[in-house]
């Protein structure tokens, strides 16, 4: 059980990371990027091909591969998403960022096979031992990744001037509008940003997962259920979620049986919507925190 | 942006320039074309090509294609070309049935060969069956493809709950010094699967202590809280149901990093997948894990070979990388023309009949014959084992097979 728990916290950070940037895009633009787990994963091919052709360290890559997936963010923002507009706009997102999805997967195909990789260095199998626990290093140092990123996003959106101009835009883009903020610009960044994270997302998730493109579908099912429990829109949602979610199925998983994990994590969905329809953080708590 | 269409541009025309000398130099010098009389027999099969299952079901449209090139270069069937019509379901039990009544309907195929796993065929074989057609398949073996007693539906794989009978049975009779003393089973409650495990367990018995069996679900995704428990539980021996290299990778990883290494450790799937396993979980930790699996790259079959040689020339690799599903994919090939040729019919009533007649079909994956429920139990299933540091991949049972080496046992430690 406290293997379970361990497990649940350190890998729902890591979750937490990933959908971070899935309920930033939301909360700001309204778009519903399905394209998520495949960035995830084009994040992952990214630090795979780093360490293959030119033995960069995972962690280290990750110097090249948050800028790159910014880059990335910006360009599909600006050529894509940028264009929709009026009543249909989050619906539309959905189709938009699907198409994105299968472009990049067989785009990911082509280049990389069907065949499934894992992110494999000296460090990646290794653990070490806390009161009998074994802790692998490579969970333990996703989940400090985990947490200085998102208190990085955290400051920027709290103690910054940009950070403010975010959460202005979060509460109303047309009164945002009004006093200056470039919404638009703000937009464009924020978009950029949460394709950025998941890199470092994807570089973790590829050292604990062996990966093709296809398991971005797996992926982007876990990271919106994540964002809809917690508050689409909401960064402290996504973390208390995602570690919430892990965490309940790895102990539902240990205590009972793993054939019942996923039904109790939806079962708990369910639950919390019944009585807070916009999740546990919901925009109004994001907004207003 | 310009310049970049001059670029399109000027790419195409030289490709359009080099695929008109390559098709006159091949015309000038490739061997004469069969001609072929009368229009092409269609066969229509849906694929996984996106999707949970695509890297299987890329392989199985090689081994498709593969067997149509062979056939149409022989001269087709009844003198027909052959041609595939090929759909992608995307890994959903709900579109692989659209796309096979779309074949049957809209397409007016001849003929439909089976898609990728248990979970897909058994509702296309239902569906193909309200249009009278045959489904003949090679990867849909779990059991409750055969519960459901379609007259329609042949598995020419023989069925996975059999797997790893040649395992229970090398493993249970081993001499009491070297036999595990526990054994953990863990599986994926995945139809293609469990039935596996189940088998096993009910095979090896009370001839190893069992000391945990646990079923996760097939949509798992984060699998290492599973691993953890059965790290904990310290078994000599772990069967696993896995059901592609992604499972088994994990359990691995977790293993290690719980510095826990059973003696034997033997997965349903995963293993099977030559470099791409080697490539997700390294080398040195593929060392001594083995999988069954009803066929390998080199199985001393004649027609075995002359594929895998064919394979190779075309796709690349080496002879034991090729996948199964190749090989399981010509044989449905293979199969379907024997019926054909031997009805001298498309008529799927008359192949169906064929098929159920009890006659013996010799393929890539040794014989082929259907009892009255579809089932192929002519065949008998092989373990294979990483050996040498995971640079080799050998046959170890059934005991006393001549290709079979002997078993390396214990298994190394993790990365050694």
């Amino acid at each position: 059980m406290v293997h379970a728990l361990i497990d649940g916290v350190l890998t729902g950070s890591v979750y937490a990371l990933m959908a971070t940037g899935l309920t930033l895009i939301f909360g700001v633009m309204e778009i519903i990027n399905v394209a998520q787990g495949i960035f995830v994963i084009l994040g992952a091919y990214l630090s795979y091909y780093l360490q293959l052709h030119f033995g960069i360290d995972l962690f280290a890559g990750l110097l090249i591969t948050i800028p790159t997936m910014f880059v990335v963010g910006i360009v599909v923002q600006r050529l894509f998403l940028a264009r929709l507009k009026g009543p249909e706009k989050t619906a539309m997102s959905i189709l938009v960022t699907y198409a994105i999805s299968l472009v990049i997967e067989g785009i990911l195909n082509i280049a990389f096979t069907v065949n499934n990789v894992q992110l494999n260095t000296s460090y990646t199998n290794k653990s070490f031992q806390v009161f009998g626990v074994y802790i692998p290093y490579i969970y333990f140092m996703g989940f400090l990744l985990a947490i200085v990123l998102l208190s990085g996003l955290y400051y920027m959106l709290y103690r910054t001037r940009f950070g403010a101009s975010i959460r202005a835009s979060l509460a109303d883009q047309s009164a945002a509008a009004l006093v200056g903020i470039d919404v638009k610009k703000v937009s464009t960044i924020c978009f950029g940003i949460g394709i950025a994270v998941t890199a470092a997302g994807g570089m973790v998730f590829g050292a604990t997962n062996a990966f093709n493109a296809s398991t971005s579908y797996d992926l982007i099912s876990r990271l919106l259920t994540i964002i809809v429990l917690g508050g689409m829109g909401s960064l402290a949602g996504a973390l208390v979620a995602g570690i919430a979610m892990v965490t309940l199925e790895d102990l539902v998983g240990a205590i009972w049986s793993p054939v019942w994990s996923t039904m109790a994590f939806f079962v708990v969905l369910v639950v919390v919507l019944s009585f807070r329809p916009q999740g546990l953080f919901g925009q109004q708590s994001a907004r207003a925190a | 942006m310009k310049k970049n269409r001059f670029a399109f541009r000027s790419v195409g025309a030289a490709s359009v320039a080099a695929a008109t000398m390559l098709a006159m130099m091949s015309a000038s010098s490739a061997t004469p074309k069969p001609h072929f009389t009368g229009a092409p027999i269609k066969i229509g099969i849906s694929l996984s090509l996106s999707g949970d299952f695509s890297a299987d079901g890329l392989a199985f449209q090689q081994g498709y294609q593969l067997w149509a090139k062979d056939i149409n270069a022989a001269g087709g069937l009844l003198g027909r070309k052959v041609v595939l019509d090929i759909k992608s379901d995307a890994s959903s039990p709900v579109q692989v049935v659209t796309n096979y009544k779309t074949l049957i309907s809209v397409d007016h195929c001849d003929l439909t060969f089976g898609p990728y796993s248990t979970l897909l065929t058994l509702p296309s074989a239902e569906a193909v069956q309200r249009y009278g057609y045959a489904m003949i398949e090679g990867a849909g073996g779990g059991p409750s493809i055969f519960q459901a007693k379609l007259p329609n539906i042949f598995d020419v794989t023989l069925p996975v709950s059999y797997d790893m009978a040649p395992f229970a049975k090398w493993v249970s009779a081993l001499p009491t010094a070297t036999r595990p003393k526990s054994i953990y089973y863990v599986t994926s409650n995945d139809p293609f699967t469990q039935p596996v495990v189940d088998t096993a367990k009910k095979l090896i018995g009370s001839s190893i202590k069992s000391v945990g069996y646990t079923v996760f679900p097939s949509e798992a995704t984060d699998w290492r809280s599973i691993a953890d428990q059965v790290a904990q539980a310290k078994a000599d021996a772990v069967v696993l149901g896995s059901v592609d290299v992604p499972t088994i990778s994990a359990f691995m990883q977790a293993f290690e990093q719980a510095h826990y290494t059973p003696k034997v450790m033997i997965a349903t799937a995963g293993p099977d997948q030559g470099s791409s396993f080697i490539k997700a979980v390294g080398a040195g930790n593929a060392d001594g894990i083995m999988v069954p699996n009803t066929w390998y790259g080199l199985s001393a079959n004649p027609l075995s070979q002359k594929m895998v040689a064919e394979y190779v020339k075309q796709y690349g690799g080496t002879a034991a990388g090729v996948n199964a599903d190749i090989a399981e994919a010509y044989t449905v090939g293979e199969t379907a023309a024997a019926a054909v040729n031997a009805t001298k019919s498309i008529d799927n009533a008359k192949i169906i009949k064929w098929l159920h007649s009890g006659a013996v079909t010799n393929t890539v994956e040794g014989t082929v014959s259907f009892d009255k429920i579809g089932e192929n139990l002519t065949q008998i299933a092989y373990t294979f084992q990483w050996q040498k540091k995971g640079t080799t991949f050998v046959q170890v049972n059934p005991v006393g097979n001549k290709n079979s080496v002997a078993v390396e046992l214990p298994k190394n430690a993790w990365g050694k």
